[in-house]
């Protein structure tokens, strides 16, 4: 079913690229943990893109079976971030990440 | 036609990620994951993983922005945050640093880079058979341990977000940390209620 490429790989592999600076800046520029933690899943969504872009290239669905993977991952992460988020912001309203940081040295 | 398909998705899902960055509420950063997240399920279409591009969908954009945008109301974290303010200093200029040059090295190993390999032989792409088809039959052959033990990943998940959810009393840990006794009127309703 998949069919020879027409736009290049490299177009996607680039715009994986590009999404996943934009993640990887808003991941160290933001403060607030909700923000980030959406940009992980940017970052995340990057790296899917490159896997399916390269299975077509290569022309194996392997690439296809590692973004469900990445998709069940991400969903569990998601659902343990945002209870860990939830306990931390119940304790200290408005905390962002520069507030929790008990275990500093 | 893919390239137009292809620059228009681009154009969504670059501009929908500077969405998430640059928004001051934390509901817009939320609207313009949607959008990006709709946009590389385009691609997904023009790269003909169709099953993923549905599973992307339902389970990104569906379930997992729907629970962030639960948990931006029930916080209300939603107010703005302010940008200009810097508590170490530096740091975000030294963050935009770190990004070009992260950005510039991907890019540069993209553009310069030439895709080698040997075309799958295991599970190669097979013309007379669906996607979905063929993601299933890998699935429950060459993936069965990985695809069991996604089954335990999610049910610690489930676990561990129901233990952290659960509303209890908590003790003071740090010591300049302002403690609000949330739960107090949890309490006293609990006490009216029958058990």
């Amino acid at each position: 079913m998949i069919t020879a490429a027409v736009v290049d790989p490299s177009w996607y592999l680039g715009l994986g690229a590009v999404l996943f600076t934009m993640g990887a800046v808003g991941l160290l520029v933001r403060r607030n943990p909700l923000v980030m933690f959406m940009c992980v899943e940017l970052m995340l969504n990057a790296v899917n893109l490159t896997f399916v872009a390269l299975a077509r290239q290569l022309r194996d669905v392997g690439g296809q079976v590692v973004v469900f993977f990445v998709l069940v991952v991400a969903a569990a992460e998601v659902v343990v971030g945002l209870g860990i988020i939830v306990s931390i912001i119940r304790r200290r309203p408005g905390a962002t990440a520069d507030d929790v940081s008990l275990l500093k040295g | 036609m893919e390239a137009a398909v292809f620059a228009v998705s681009a154009v969504i899902a670059i501009s929908g990620a500077a969405g998430v960055i640059a928004s001051r509420n934390a509901v817009h950063s939320a609207l313009s994951l949607i959008a990006t997240l709709f946009a590389i399920a385009v691609l997904f279409i023009a790269q003909d993983a169709q099953f993923l591009a549905a599973v992307q969908v339902i389970v990104y954009a569906g379930a997992i922005v729907v629970v962030f945008l639960f948990v931006i109301m029930l916080l209300g974290v939603d107010r703005s945050e302010d940008l200009e303010e810097e508590p170490l200093r530096g740091q975000r200029p030294a963050a935009l640093v770190a990004g070009i040059v992260i950005g510039a090295g991907l890019i540069a190993v993209v553009a310069t880079g030439t895709i080698t390999g040997a075309h799958g032989a295991g599970a190669a792409v097979r013309a007379d058979m669906p996607n979905v088809e063929q993601l299933g039959r890998l699935l429950f052959t060459d993936y069965v341990f990985p695809f069991e033990v996604t089954s335990v990943l999610l049910v610690i998940a489930v676990v561990g977000a129901v233990l952290m959810a659960r509303s209890r009393r908590v003790d003071q840990v740090d010591e300049d940390e302002p403690v609000l006794d949330l739960h107090a009127e949890d309490r006293a309703d609990a006490v009216e209620e029958p058990a």
